[in-house]
């Protein structure tokens, strides 16, 4: 048995220690917080200073008396921002569009039909998932040129459009569809593209919702294949364009406009998020990479 | 062929087009390029076939350089944004008042576009005639000596390069490791906790076994991932990266490819296929490492 | 050791903004003495489990007190307090093997009472040899059935020492052979070892036949605290009464009129001391006595042969249930073909209980 214990000392030291651990950790996650939080605030900031003010400053200051939109304004008149948007807008959305078209019924054929050399075909997909972009680049991007579709939206998309990794997904979840729907509407004459029409698809909603969202960040953020397909700035997307802008810019190094760019640039994606936070993050976590 | 099997391949046939176009083709492709020698893209001829490319590469300082940036780069973000990762779960798991404040404001950058953020930390970085720049001002006040981050020594550039790309994969790694964190049945804990188990203990006997699948996990996919570093640094140092001398091996491949010094598929091909052997034997260690120490 | 515990309770917040606190457990008053088997009984979300962490620690009180013999241990930290726990699920870590598991809670002993390794081997060979599992201790969890688990679990939670053992739900995640086995193992244990064990489960079955009381709760209170014969022979109100005993009670709509107890029309007992109210009458399965001349008319449904003892399914227009399920022995033959079945009542397997609070009637039994 246990000697005779000072439970008053215990029970205060137990507290104590409890509140000291609780506060250290508040404090590490605070400065985590403001070391992801402090970029965005800066290219708030520095886009709402004149140009005039940003330049005069040796010491840079964290905040401004005399906000001014002038950047934003500059912006969308002096490079051709706009542009970049709307290319992005068609390339993003064209491109996930076309993917879900291939993958939804590769995904169907893998899960629920029965053909020869299916599963020989499977492997061969899987097997493709081990292959790096980088790899095949090169390749695409000779295609891509003697075709002559450098400088055009197909040639952009194209190479874009597949997935491996979400047939895959995909695959997987059409699978956990209990095989007792598909034969009850067989047995009421449904057809196999009906079925995946109006029974599968409503049921792997979830993940057709996440697959479309990361494919949606990982359209809005490419920036290696668009660099190298595309040399006319009209065809160029956000990430080439800002690096247009970073390069050659605004005639001279203005900085406050660059970052009026850049918050235009980086609101979409980050509205998107806060808006579907849950799903966004649940998806990530499922079939993301990126680190 | 009957009608029913016609069908299954029917279904497939888009995916097995642009799979066929796109990625079984190039990969045939890139093998036979990197293999022959003086390739000319105008003429499409070549002069031989052989081993010259990858003797060429591979005697390349500039691919010497890039291999060097890159295995540094590796070396230093997949240990360290692991770690600090797995820290701030511990950090995060512990609290419950905000805690889904942190989580999202944690998340932000993977919705980022890196190129983009990429400038917000060059200028915060960039020393100029005008400025010092925000970092090297905070230096100042603890008594430091200014240097400039983005056009000065190798060491600092590397510091800023790795600096960033931690900021980028930390949502990926604190999501991940959040979740394997909250699935760990509490039971555990509060069997731990009736035994008088210090939270030390806990930790390394517990909550480090529990999670440790997920933690090779965040580690190869780190090391894929690092070693395919291009556009962070691109967005710290701008598109020539061999005059910055911070180029990696992915930016020496499409600088092969295109741009000033293009026009080399097949120098391209050879670099890429270094780098696929590499990346390859990697995993295959750190899988090896991984089945002896994942407990369970 | 003795457990106190004195005005217990414990609320949860509402979940809902402005929804009133949940009360899990309502001023729980109850003194356990050493060494016993105690039974925590009670449906789903009876407040049973809470009662249990608070006595182990891992949730503090909203008021109340807690005493180890004359220690009071209310505000002390689990690990100080000297009790050991049974998961449901056993809680054992996966990836560390039997022997580990029942060692580690002895590592983390510091001070005066850090042991050697060897002593901590010796120790935990102990607890292992007692519950019978000393063939098993390389073996993973995940290579062990359900009843060893739960073996493992509870060697982990002796090995120590305790001075009050406690089970949540120990045998429900058995199946129905090994739960036998399993609730005797734990009577045996408990018997060996002496420890002061207070068991949580919402099977009634296995709470009456291995404790030497039970405590059954509903809503956060306590109902009724006794030996497990007293209180079914003794129920103080109509939950206790229909929680306890299988087939369950048969609860009827019925009315004193003159001392008799009237279903439907039928005077059925005579019930001395009560007076005229109307009244919910149960009556247990085997207080039906077939009597050709019985007051007690029933609509004969079907009769269920199992073997020592039949059991003989009816209806009522006053019963609150769908059936009424008697039991009686396998000798007295029922007519099957006749529409109804009589019976005469043994007045103590009947209650009587007030309409309005559900409280015994209590009546002298002749």
């Amino acid at each position: 048995m246990i000697q005779k214990l000072d439970f008053d000392k215990i029970e205060r030291r137990a507290a104590s220690r409890k509140k000291v651990f609780h506060a250290v950790d508040y404090f590490f996650l605070t400065v985590w917080a403001v070391m992801v939080l402090f970029p965005f605030y800066w290219m708030l900031l520095t886009s709402v200073k004149s140009y005039g003010t940003y330049n005069s400053e040796y010491i840079p200051q964290f905040f401004t008396l005399s906000p001014t939109f002038q950047n934003y304004i500059d912006a969308f008149t002096t490079v051709d921002l706009g542009r970049y948007f709307l290319n992005t807008l068609i390339f993003t959305v064209v491109t996930t569009g076309l993917m879900m078209v291939v993958i939804i019924p590769a995904a169907f054929a893998f899960a629920r039909l029965e053909f020869p050399g299916k599963h020989l075909a499977f492997t061969l997909f899987l097997s493709l998932m081990m292959i790096p972009n980088e790899l095949v680049i090169i390749t695409n991007f000779v295609t891509i040129t003697n075709l002559h579709l450098r400088n055009t939206f197909t040639g952009l998309i194209l190479p874009s459009v597949t997935s491996v990794f979400y047939i895959y997904l995909l695959k997987e979840n059409f699978e956990q569809i209990p095989d007792e729907l598909y034969r009850a509407a067989r047995v009421d004459g449904t057809t196999d593209f009906k079925y995946l029409l109006t029974v599968m698809m409503p049921i792997a909603k979830p993940t057709l919702v996440t697959i479309t969202i990361l494919k949606v960040i990982e359209c809005w953020n490419s920036y290696v294949w668009p660099r190298l397909i595309t040399d006319d700035p009209r065809y160029y997307l956000v990430s080439n364009g800002i690096q247009e802008i970073r390069e050659n810019g605004f005639g001279r190094e203005n900085i406050p406009a660059m970052m009026a760019a850049v918050v235009v640039i980086s609101l979409p994606l980050i509205v998107l998020f806060l808006i579907f936070r849950k799903k966004v993050m649940a998806g990530v976590s499922r079939g993301g990479t990126k680190g | 062929m009957n009608k029913k099997s016609m069908k299954g391949w029917l279904y497939l046939l888009p995916a097995i087009l642009f799979l066929g176009c796109f990625m079984v083709y190039p990969l045939i492709d890139v093998l036979v390029y990197s293999f022959e020698e003086g390739y000319n893209s105008a003429s499409q001829t070549y002069l031989g076939v052989g081993l010259y490319n990858y003797s060429y590469v591979l005697r390349d300082p500039y691919f010497l350089q890039a291999v060097k940036n890159t295995f540094i780069l590796v070396i230093i973000t997949v240990p360290l944004s692991t770690g600090i990762a797995l820290l701030i779960s511990l950090g995060l798991n512990a609290i419950k008042p905000l805690r889904n404040l942190y989580q999202t404001v944690y998340f932000l950058p993977y919705v980022t576009n890196t190129l983009a953020v990429g400038l917000v930390f060059m200028i915060l970085f960039k020393k100029t005639a005008y400025t010092d720049g925000l970092i090297n001002l905070m230096i100042q006040w603890f008594g430091g000596q200014s240097v400039d981050f983005i056009d000065g020594p190798y060491w600092a550039k590397m510091f800023v390069l790795c600096f960033y790309t931690i900021w980028v994969v930390m949502p990926f790694k604190i999501l991940i490791l959040t979740s394997a964190l909250a699935s760990v049945n509490p039971e555990y804990y509060s069997a731990a906790r009736m035994d008088g188990t210090r939270s030390f203990r806990i930790f390394y006997k517990i909550t480090l076994p529990m999670i440790s699948p997920m933690i090779f996990y965040l580690v190869i996919t780190g090391f894929i991932g690092a070693f395919k570093a291009y556009s962070d640094a691109v967005a710290l140092f701008g598109t020539d990266l061999n005059a910055a001398g911070m180029n990696t091996i992915v930016g020496y491949v499409y600088d092969m490819l295109y741009g000033n010094s293009g026009g080399y598929p097949s120098f391209a091909s050879a670099a890429a296929l270094i780098l696929f052997a590499i990346v390859l034997t990697i995993t295959c260690i750190n899988l090896l490492i991984s089945k002896k120490n994942v407990q369970y | 050791m003795k457990v106190v515990l004195k005005n217990l309770t414990k609320r949860f917040p509402s979940r809902t903004k402005n929804g009133a606190d949940v009360i899990a457990v309502n001023n729980f008053d109850f003194e356990i003495p050493d060494g016993k088997l105690i039974g925590l009984l009670g449906p789903s979300g009876c407040g049973k489990s809470t009662t249990l962490n608070l006595i182990c620690g891992l949730e503090p009180p909203t008021s109340g007190q807690i005493f180890f013999g004359d220690d009071d241990v209310t505000r002390l930290p689990p690990e100080n307090r000297g009790v050991g726990l049974v998961f449901q699920n056993y809680a054992l870590y996966p990836h560390l093997t039997v022997l580990e598991n029942i060692m580690f809670p002895l590592q983390n002993l510091k001070g005066p009472e850090k042991m050697t390794k060897p002593a901590m081997r010796e120790k935990a060979m102990t607890a292992a040899k007692l519950v019978q599992i000393d063939t098993l201790l390389e073996r993973k969890p995940s290579e062990l059935s359900g009843g060893q688990q739960q073996r493992v679990a509870i060697a982990r939670a002796l090995v120590k020492t305790p001075r009050v053992l406690l089970m949540d739900e120990p045998l429900s995640n058995l199946d129905a052979r090994l739960r036998l086995q399993t609730r005797e193992e734990i009577r045996r244990i408990q018997q060996e070892t002496g420890v002061t064990t207070i068991f949580v489960t919402h099977d009634q079955d296995e709470a009456m036949s291995i404790s030497d009381m039970i405590v059954v709760m509903k809503d956060g209170v306590v109902q009724q605290i006794g030996a497990p014969q007293e209180v079914y022979d003794n129920p103080v109100n109509l939950f206790v009464s229909m929680f306890l005993g299988t087939p369950p009670i048969n609860v009827f709509d019925g009315k004193v009129e003159n001392e008799k107890l009237y279903i439907g029309s039928e005077a059925v007992l005579s019930v001395p001391g009560v007076k005229d109210q109307p009244v919910s009458a149960a009556i247990r399965p085997e207080g039906f006595v077939l009597d050709e001349n019985g007051p007690f008319t029933l609509n004969l449904s079907r009769v269920e042969v199992m073997g020592r003892d039949t059991s003989v399914v009816s209806t009522h227009p006053a019963s609150r249930n769908v059936t009424v399920r008697s039991i009686i022995p396998a000798r007295n033959k029922v007519d099957r073909s006749a529409r109804t079945v009589r019976f005469s009542l043994l007045p103590d397997k009947v209650f009587l209980f007030d309409v309005d609070d559900d409280l015994r009637l209590p009546f002298v039994v002749e």
